[in-house]
Formats: C-alpha cells, structure tokens, sequence
C-alpha cells in the first residue's frame, strides 16, 4: 500500500469534543419549544380486533389538538424496513389498524399541547377489542389455525415465498450439488438443533422525531434515523404527500445498530403535522423501544455437517426457522445472510443446502440489527465445526484450517445468494483468514490453554469461532457525495451517508482529505439531510465505509482534477504538467499558485466559479471482512457461573481508515455479541407480554462483565476499496456466541445450542452429565 | 409515581403530624424506585435536612440514619469494620454510584424489597429499628408485619459486636438484582444465615442455624448438613432471572462455601 | 411552586411542579446537556451532579434540589473538552450520547478519587451503560485523563 497520510492514521473522532460537552446535537435537542407531544396508546393484548374505538371524551379535554385512530387512514400497506424500493419485505403494515398484533402495538395516537395532557386525552378513550388467542410458539406458527395477518390487502414486492395463509412473511430454498446423497457418502456426520433468542438493540438514545410544516409549506422532519432518504420515500408513498414536499434531517443519532434503519415514530408525527400544520414531537420511552420496535429474529436452526474422515468437509445442510413476529420486517433479507455470510466459510464442500421458513407470530417483530442473521447463522456453523472435530478426533482449530476459505478462493454462495435476490459472484481478493487465525493462536497462547486447565472448583478454559461479513449489498447499495471547494481553499464535504455513532463523518472526511492532500480540519463534513446531501441508501449492512467511502473518494479525485485544470489556466500550462500536493499547484517550469490563492480567484477576480464534485458509486461485489475470535473464561463447576477473562479479536477489514475507531466497532460488537451470548433475553408473560422491557430487568454488559480486550487487525488491502478498505461495522458481533459455547463446552463437556448461555443451563447440564455417569 | 404536594419536614413530629393526616401522604425515602410505583401520592414528605443521613458508633451500637445513602455505606469505615464489612461490601454491588447517592437504608427496609441486597446483611448482624413513635422494634419482627407502616423509621441499629461476615450476591451483570443473596456471621459462637432476593424477600435459615448452632463444633459434616438444611427448608422461587432448582442449589453452594470461609477465617 | 437553587454557579429560581423531577425540568430550561435514556435510574445517561456528587436527574425530585448547587456539563466545559480528548485518543467516543454523563461522573471521581487505579474507574462508571464502545476504550481514557491531572 502506497504510503498514506490522513488515511490509516491516528485521528480522533472530528465531533466527540461537543458531543461530550453536552452542545445542541441530537433530535430532541432541536425540537421546537411549543411541539405538540404524542403518545400512543398500545395494545395489551397480543392480538386483537378492535371493535369498538370512542375518542369523544378525549377530543373535548382543553389542549388535545388531534386523536387518529385506524379510521383517519387510508388502508396503504407498507413495510417499516427501511430499505431500498422495492423492498425484499412484504408490505404487511398499516400506520394504524384495526387489527392489533402484539403487545405494545399501536391502538391510536394522540397529539396534546404537553404530556400529562397527552396521557389524560389517553386514559379518556375508550377501547373494546376482540380478543383472539395469539400464536407465540413460532415453531407451531407455519399453518396454525390462527393467521397473524387474516387481511387480504397486503402483499409483496416481488416473490419472497409470502404466503399469509400459512403465517409465512417469507420462505427460501437453495442447493448446491446434491445435499442428500453427499451426507450419505461422508464417513461422518454430525447434526444438532440451535437456537437463539431474540435481543433488543438497546441504543442510549430512544428513537425521537420531530416535525413541523417550514415557511414553504413543506414538512421539515427531525429523526433519529439510519436512513434518511428512506424515511422520505417511505412517508411519501404511504401517506400520499408528494416527494418533493419533505425534508428529513438526521442530525447526530446516539447509537442504532439496525434498530433505526426502520420508520418507528415517523409515521404518525408526519401525519400529526400535516394535518394540525403544528409542530408535533415524539419521543419513545425506553418502554416503548423495547416493546414496540424490533428486535433481533429468534431462529432455530437445524444444522447437519458431513465430512470424510481425514476432517474434509463435504456438505453443509441447513434447514432454517425464522421468528419475524408480527410483522415482516427483514424477514427474508436477514434469513438469507444466516447462510449467505456464514457458509463460505467452509467453501470447499461439495454440496449445500440452504432453506427455510420466517413465520409470523403474535410478537414484537424482528429487524434489522447488527449481525443481520450472520450471528445466528456463526453461533450454529461454529458450534458444530468444534462437534465435528470432536467426533474426528481432531483439532478443532486444524479442522478449520483445512476447510476454510483462502485468498484468491471463491464460494458458489456468492453467486446463488443475494439479499432477497440472486448473488453476484466474487473471488477473495483479500481474505487474511489464515493470519488472523495463526496471530490469535499466538496472542492467546492457545496451545498452552487449549482446552483447559483446572482450578480447584474452577475450570480455565479456551473456545474460539471464525466468521466473515459483507461489505454493503453488490448492485442495491449506493452511495453518493458532493465536495465544494470554498475560498481560501477548504472544502465542503456532504454526505447522505448516515453518522450513527460509528464515526462514519471521520473516516468519510479522512478519505476525501487523503484524496485532496489536505489537513482533515479543512474537510468541514455534513451528514444528513435530504434536501441538501446527495443519495445514500443510509447506514447499515456494513456500507458506509466502502460504497460511501468509494463515492467520497471518486468525488474528491474528480475535484482533484477540477482545480488542476483550473490551475494550469492560471498558470497557462498544459494539466499534465501541473504537480499538486495539496497546497500548491506547480507545473514544470516552476511557477506555482496555491490552493488559497486559485480558489480565492475563483471565487472572487477571474473567470469566476464554483468548483463542486459529485460522484456516486454502487458496489459490484461485496468483500468480506473475516476475523478469529478466542475467548478465554474461568468456570465454577460447582455453579455454572463464569467470567469472561479475555476476548481476542484479529480482524481483517482491509486497510483501517481510522485505526481507533476500527477498533471501538470491532469491540463494540464484542461486547453486544457477549450479551447476546449470555444474559439478553426477552422473557414473556403467557398471554405474550413481555416481562423484560427495560434495563432494570433486560441486561447489557456494564463495565465490570469486560475484563480484557484485546484487537488487531491484520496486514490486508481490499482493492476495490477506498485505499483498500473494506467494511468493519458487524464482524465483531458474530463470533461471540459460538467461542463461548465452545468454551464452556471445553470447561465442562456441557454443549449448549440455546441462547443465552446461562450459568444456570450450564449447571443442569452438569448435573445432568454427572446423572448419566452414574 | 404521581405526587401532588411536596413537603420538606421541618421536624420528625411535623412529618409524623402530616403522615397521619392522609392515608396517600408518604415518606420519599431515596426516590430510588419511584419510577416504577403507579402510586399517587396526595403529598409526599421529605426527610433531608433532619440530620437523618449519619453514621454514629456509640455505646456498642452503630447507628445508620434513615436518610443515609448507600453510598455513604459503602464508603463508611466504621461499617466497614463490623463484621468484616459486609454491608458495605453489599452497598458497593448495588446498581451504580448514581443510584447510590440517592437511595437510602430507610427506603431499603421500609420498602421490605425482595431484591433487596441489604435485608440479608442486616439481619445477620441483628439489626433493630429506631421508629419515632413505637420506639425500637428488631428487622426480623418488622419484616414480617404485613402492609406499609404508619411510622416514621429513624434509624437502623447495629449492634458493634466482633465478629465475622461472609456476602455473596449472584447476579447476571453488575447493574442486575440478585439472582440470589447469601450472607453468613459468626459472633459469640452463634452463626446467622440469611437468604434473599429468593426472588422474595431475605429470611433467616432458622433450620441452618440451628444445626450450626446446636453442635460443638462446625465440622466439615455440619457444615455440609447446614448447607443441604438450607437449601431444604428455605423456600425459593422461579422468575426470569432462575429456577427454584438453580437458586436452592446456589444456596447449597455458598452457604457451604462461606460456611467453610468463616470457619478458616478467611473472608 | 419554585425552586431556588444553584445551578451552574448561577442562583437560579425555577417554577416547577411537586412531582416534577431534575431531567424534565433541566432540559425544559435549555440544560440539553442532560439526556434521556431510561426514565428509569437504570442506564446513568441523565447523570447530573448534586452538591457535587453524581445522581440519575430521571430519579431525582426537583423540589429536592431546593437550596442546593447542581452541575450539569453546561458548568464544567473545560473539563469536558479536555475529557474528550482522551477519550478521542483512545477511539472511546463513538454515538456520545452517554459521554456527557460520564463526564460528571469522572469529575466527581477525579475529587473524590484522583488517584482512582483501573479498577475503581470501572467501579464508579459502572452505573453508565455505553452500547457502543465495549467499555474499554472507556476505561483507558478515564484512567489516562486521571494521570493527565496530576
């Protein structure tokens, strides 16, 4: 890689300093003073018709500007997804229905002058609803007698095995070569059930938006948003407002992790502005972020893996159970990356099988979140590649070794799996597998630990899992940016590309500073507002940094050589002559302008211009970032309990634009990946409430569960990238369930396929072992 | 919580006077767990300012003011001398320093919590309650009066016996309630076990003790009948955070292992 | 009915309502520093100080506060920005939204404890849940921040 020198060096963050100094930066923040407060009525019923709706009472109190309720709307089916039209999810949602799916789905909506007045206008409606028994066992949900979804004016966008009368949002098959005839053929095949549970997001901030009509009669939107140009479309289409006549801004957003690619407040703010013309605010309790969002899709998956007896691996067979809940948000998309993002990872098998079934059930519904069903899919794949070294007799880490994929290798998955679509096909250009796997080994001082060392009444053990991600989604995701450059020589950059928290504006600004040679305080970035940022599919599916960072990179060098041809005006020379290092213009014969001077004239005395680059870019593969995950932890055999002693990451993700922050996301999906891995869980009431909404009962690590992290990365260049990035924002979570599991297992011989790994569970297995010795 | 009237007491009988007045008026202890009360309350009374939040050692009694925060009981020495300091050592694992600095004793033992990670401690070291009209009654006794009381609680007193303390909260994270509590003493040769967040609320194991209590020595077979004593007859329950099994096992363990601590005299 | 306290150095006189707590009637008068994130005492987002010590303002009645100083980050700006820089350098600044919080924190610790090891800043931040960094980032700049003061 050429020497670099604003890329792949230290920077700090361009905005943590007034972030941390409390300054006017996120959604609520800007909310106008005189905003009318919305609240939501939700349901308590995990399903239910309602009958009967009276809202006289609550209209006539003093300061209650508007009550909807299902009858203020048109029925439009849509999806919340959040992605891009059309949309691989059914169109299965109304803004407000008669129907209720879920406890804690919306009933009707109020809009007051303040909240105790929002609440009281609440409390004054009168609700009779038609209880219906709820399907909550979404392994019995696929032809139960009760459908989630009896209404016949819904649909899909296109075919994605929708099929409501059987409680199936979405359905998938795939095979490669001969599934059943290769496991007949292998000398050894092993064949386990996993399952996962649901997990909330749990990002500090609670969604938030606000809106009001501007001075043009166009509604302005605040939202706490990961996809701004989406929220736009998406409002437009459903509540029948042109286009053009709204503005969403994202401004700084604390944190989304998926759980903000899809509209959750939008909705009903926009239609409570446009319709009083006042300002209207909504903010969600922690409450309601937990109970009436998404979270992530509870899956079971029944894995079989074959293999000869020298430890090759000869066919991977999945059959898939999805839980959406009640909507089907994701259903399909994050089903396929459970095999799409995984099972590459063993390229050399002869035949695989792929299939399965996202069901509907009366649940909170399941989304996006960071992982995307690769977590799922990694707990499984990975749990039963250390079962099948075990019945090999061999060592697990020398079984993946063998088998997995390597530079320059390829897997026919990439080619027969998309997301929602076909795939594209792609050669590993840059995979340092091999490397991260060798370099954990070493920092770990694996051999020495491997598979554990007892302590008196604690076992020391090790556990580890591989995984690979994608970066953006090939021909879907696109992203676009403008650069300005201004007098005085500094420059504008404006992004559609969506800050969350993961540092996006930094790492977009170092590549377009690297590309003009500049210092990055003179690239004052943007990020996102419809109306003045260009396009971007928005923050998610790992994208930002290569398909964003390609387009800022082709804007800035288009830029480049903008101001070289006007420079070698300047300088009257030809532009193949001029030398440019990011201050001064210097042709051959010497002579120079600088920068300040050339975008002064430009501005100011001759030829006057304004010198603006845009270019967009759509990704044509999707390079994989890959790493090696070992966790070392310490068991009481007598109790279950463990503490996790050490994580070590080594991650390849192409070059590290910003090297830190790299690392913060890496780590960050460690740690979301242990929690998911061992206490987050949403527990649920009989009759389908949950019993776990909020953070006094539903856990997320806290500073003491993380003892020791440690993260490399590995020596790698992704060509196609921007300075051979690829992407970083999800591989860190996969590989945690799994090397938990594995560890434990290597602790106490106690395999457990159902998350979370309690030390409970891991008890009874114990004692369970110890019964079937006897 | 709803509160209507806000009321500083300017004096114990003030805020008794105005307690008595109304069935919805109330004391605010720390305000810890407001949040989560549906209550409404026609007034609520505050008791800062009347010297409630001290430590004192006087006359072979530790007195802890109604109105002191528990991190004013993690942090105190003079607790963290008795019985090798087990209830700040209990104070330091609740939630964080935030919540700590707001959340008092009185709160703790009036609001009789389940979760709570002081009731063990507190009873284990034999702790009486200074009420201002009924005078000083002990912990075990009010814990099992039912329903809210009409007294105002002053103060929590210990008795500064020497002695030895073993805690043990098992919990999922660091912010979480306990999935069971377990603390142990020993003082002039009588050993206290008590049990909490079960997930009801902190019992002595009377059955343990006595086994304990009732023989010469506390051999490794007492202390193993102890430990299956109480496990047995200590009543557990199952919510999302365990099972009965798990928690009547834990209770195995720890009793056993503290057991066994205090007898090596490590802690 | 009103609240007279000192609020940022500044003797403030606020009118607020009996049940009214320090995170509403804070943000209501342009305190935006503090943010919401539970409502619930659980997550440390809306930690604020009070007569210097750290407490949730979700938990915290304001009529309570009568006669008393709070500190917001609004009052500790330079401590604030040059917090940010270690947690900059360490790469611990990801979404902020809990950072200034933790920033009242770590100025409470830093007088009650500047000598604080890697265990006790973990101790006292426990009560500030981050989503984002995995906490050791956090840890790090905290501890270096701590150094940077002596």
């Amino acid at each position: 890689m050429k020497k670099t020198n604003v890329v792949n060096t230290f920077n700090p963050s361009i905005d943590g300093k007034g972030i941390m100094m409390g300054r006017k930066a996120f959604t609520e923040d800007f909310a106008p003073k005189d905003a009318l407060i919305i609240k939501v009525m939700r349901s308590p019923h995990a399903f239910a018709k309602i009958t009967h709706i009276d809202v006289s009472e609550a209209k006539k109190l003093p300061g209650v500007e508007i009550v909807l309720t299902h009858k203020d709307f048109k029925r439009n089916a849509y999806t919340r997804a959040g992605q891009g039209y059309p949309e691989p999810s059914p169109h299965d949602k109304f803004v407000l229905d008669e129907y209720v799916r879920h406890v804690g789905d919306e009933v009707c909506a109020v809009a007051a002058v303040d909240e105790a007045t929002a609440l009281k206008a609440l409390d004054a409606i009168k609700v009779d609803f038609e209880v219906y028994d709820p399907v909550l066992d979404f392994e019995g949900a696929k032809d139960h007698k009760v459908r989630v979804h009896p209404e016949d004016d819904i649909h899909e966008m296109f075919p994605i095995g929708f099929d409501p009368k059987r409680n199936l949002a979405a359905a998938y098959h795939m095979e490669i070569g001969d599934v059943g005839k290769t496991l007949d053929d292998s000398d050894v095949v092993v064949e386990e059930s996993f399952h996962t549970t649901p997990q909330a997001h749990a990002m500090m901030e609670p969604h938030a938006v606000h809106a009001e009509i501007d001075y043009n009669d166009r509604l302005l939107m605040f939202s706490s948003t990961q996809t701004p140009f989406h929220v736009r479309r998406i409002l437009s289409q459903t509540l029948e407002v042109p286009i053009h006549k709204i503005r969403v801004i994202k401004p700084r957003v604390g944190g989304g992790f998926g759980g903000k690619q899809a509209l959750h407040g939008e909705m009903l703010c926009a239609a409570v502005t446009l319709r009083t013309g006042k300002a209207s605010k909504m903010v969600y309790t922690r409450k309601e972020v937990f109970e009436s969002t998404y979270s992530r899709h509870r899956m079971r998956l029944d894995f079989k893996i074959g293999a000869t007896k020298d430890g090759k691996i000869t066919a991977l067979d999945v059959y898939g159970l999805s839980d959406t809940g009640a909507y089907g948000e994701h259903a399909l998309t994050v089903y396929m990356v459970t095999g799409s993002k995984v099972l590459p990872l063993y390229n050399k098998v002869d035949a695989v099988r792929f299939h399965g079934d996202i069901v509907y059930t009366n649940r909170m519904p399941a989304g996006a979140f960071r992982g995307y069903g690769a977590v799922q899919g990694n707990f499984a794949l990975e749990s039963i590649i250390d079962m099948l070294a075990e019945k090999l007799g061999m060592d697990p880490v020398e079984l993946r070794e063998k088998n997995m994929i390597k530079e320059g290798e390829t897997s026919k998955i990439f080619e027969v799996m998309g997301e929602g679509t076909e795939g594209t096909a792609m050669d590993m250009e840059s995979c340092k597998l091999e490397y991260c796997l060798k370099r954990g080994l070493e920092l770990t001082d694996w051999r020495g630990k491997h598979p554990k060392k007892v302590e008196d009444s604690k076992v020391r053990s090790v556990g580890m899992a591989i995984a690979m991600q994608g970066s953006g989604i090939p021909f879907i995701d696109m992203g676009a940016a403008t650069i300005k450059l201004n007098d005085d020589g500094f420059y504008n950059l404006t992004i559609g590309a969506t800050e969350i928290g993961q540092g996006s504006d930094t790492v977009l600004a170092q590549i377009a500073a690297e590309a003009l040679g500049c210092e990055l305080k003179h690239v004052v970035v943007y990020s996102s507002d419809t109306d003045l940022t260009p396009f971007d599919t928005g923050a998610y599916a790992s994208s930002t940094t290569y398909v964003s960072g390609n387009a800022v990179y082709k804007a800035a060098s288009k830029l480049r050589d903008m101001m070289i041809r006007e420079a070698a005006r300047m300088l009257k020379c030809d532009v193949e002559s001029i030398d440019f290092d990011g201050r001064t213009f210097t042709d051959s014969s010497g002579s120079s302008v600088t920068l300040s001077k050339l975008s002064n004239t430009l501005t100011y005395n001759d030829e006057q211009q304004q010198l603006t680059a845009t270019h967009s870019y759509v990704g044509h593969k999707s390079p994989p970032p890959f790493m090696a995950g070992f966790v070392e932890v310490m068991v009481d055999r007598e109790t279950g309990e463990f503490d996790i002693l050490d994580y070590t990451s080594v991650v390849d993700v192409g070059t590290t634009i910003n090297p830190k922050l790299a690392q913060g996301q890496i780590e960050g999906g460690i740690v979301q990946g242990i929690g998911m891995a061992t206490y987050e869980e949403y527990h649920m009431s009989k009759k389908g409430k949950n019993i776990t909404g909020d953070f006094l009962n539903y856990k997320i690590p806290s500073q003491k569960e993380i003892n020791r992290l440690r993260t490399e990365f590995a020596d790698s260049y992704e060509d196609s990238g921007p300075y051979g990035a690829k992407s970083a924002g999800e591989i860190g979570i996969d590989t945690p369930p799994a090397a938990l599991a594995n560890a434990i297992y290597n602790a106490t011989g106690v395999r457990i396929t159902t998350l979370p790994i309690t030390p409970e569970k891991i008890l009874m297995g114990i004692k369970q072992k110890e019964k079937d010795r006897q | 919580m709803k509160i209507q009237n806000f009321h500083k007491a300017s004096s114990l009988a003030d805020a008794y006077e105005r307690l008595e007045r109304s069935s919805d008026a109330a004391i605010i202890g720390g305000g810890a767990w407001m949040k989560f009360s549906s209550r409404t309350l026609e007034e609520a009374i505050d008791l800062s300012g009347l010297g409630l939040d001290a430590i004192d050692e006087r006359d072979g009694v530790v007195a802890i003011g109604s109105m002191t925060p528990l991190r004013d009981i993690e942090t105190s020495d003079v607790l963290k001398r008795i019985f090798n300091g087990i209830l700040p050592h209990a104070a330091a694992q609740i939630v964080g320093v935030g919540l700590r600095n707001i959340a008092t004793i009185g709160g703790s033992v009036v609001g009789k919590y389940g979760f709570s990670d002081l009731l063990g401690p507190l009873l284990c070291m034999d702790a009486r309650l200074e009420f201002f009209k009924e005078g000083e009654v002990s912990l075990a006794e009010f814990l099992e009066r039912k329903g809210r009381t009409d007294d105002i609680l002053v103060s929590v007193n210990i008795p500064s016996k020497a002695g030895c303390g073993y805690f043990k909260k098992v919990r999922k994270t660091a912010l979480d309630f306990a999935v069971l509590n377990i603390t142990i003493t020993k003082t002039d040769g009588q050993t206290r076990i008590a049990l909490g967040s079960r997930p009801a609320r902190a019992v002595l194991a009377m059955d343990a003790m006595a086994v304990l209590n009732g023989s010469v020595d506390n051999d490794e077979t007492t202390i193993e009948k102890a430990a299956e004593k109480a496990a047995e007859a200590v009543r557990f329950g199952d919510n999302h955070r365990a099972s009965e099994a798990y928690r009547k096992h834990l209770a195995y363990v720890y009793v056993r292992r503290g057991l066994f601590m205090l007898e090596e005299g490590r802690t | 009915m009103k609240l007279h306290a000192t609020i940022n150095g500044r003797k403030r006189v606020l009118e607020i309502q009996p049940g009214d707590v320090l995170l509403d009637t804070l943000r209501d008068h342009d305190f935006i520093s503090v943010r919401r994130g539970c409502d619930s005492t659980s997550c440390g987002v809306c930690t604020i100080l009070v007569e210097g010590k750290p407490v949730p303002s979700c938990t915290y009645l304001s009529a309570r506060a009568e006669g008393k100083t709070i500190t917001t980050v609004e009052g500790v700006q330079d401590h604030a920005a040059r917090l940010a820089g270690f947690f900059g350098g360490e790469g611990a600044d990801q979404c902020g939204f809990c950072n200034p919080g933790i920033a009242l924190s770590v100025y409470a610790l830093s007088n009650e404890a500047p000598d604080a090891d890697e265990d006790t800043i973990r101790h006292y931040l426990t009560g500030h849940l981050c989503r984002c960094t995995g906490y050791h980032s956090q840890v790090q700049a905290v501890k270096k921040y701590l150094e940077g003061l002596k």
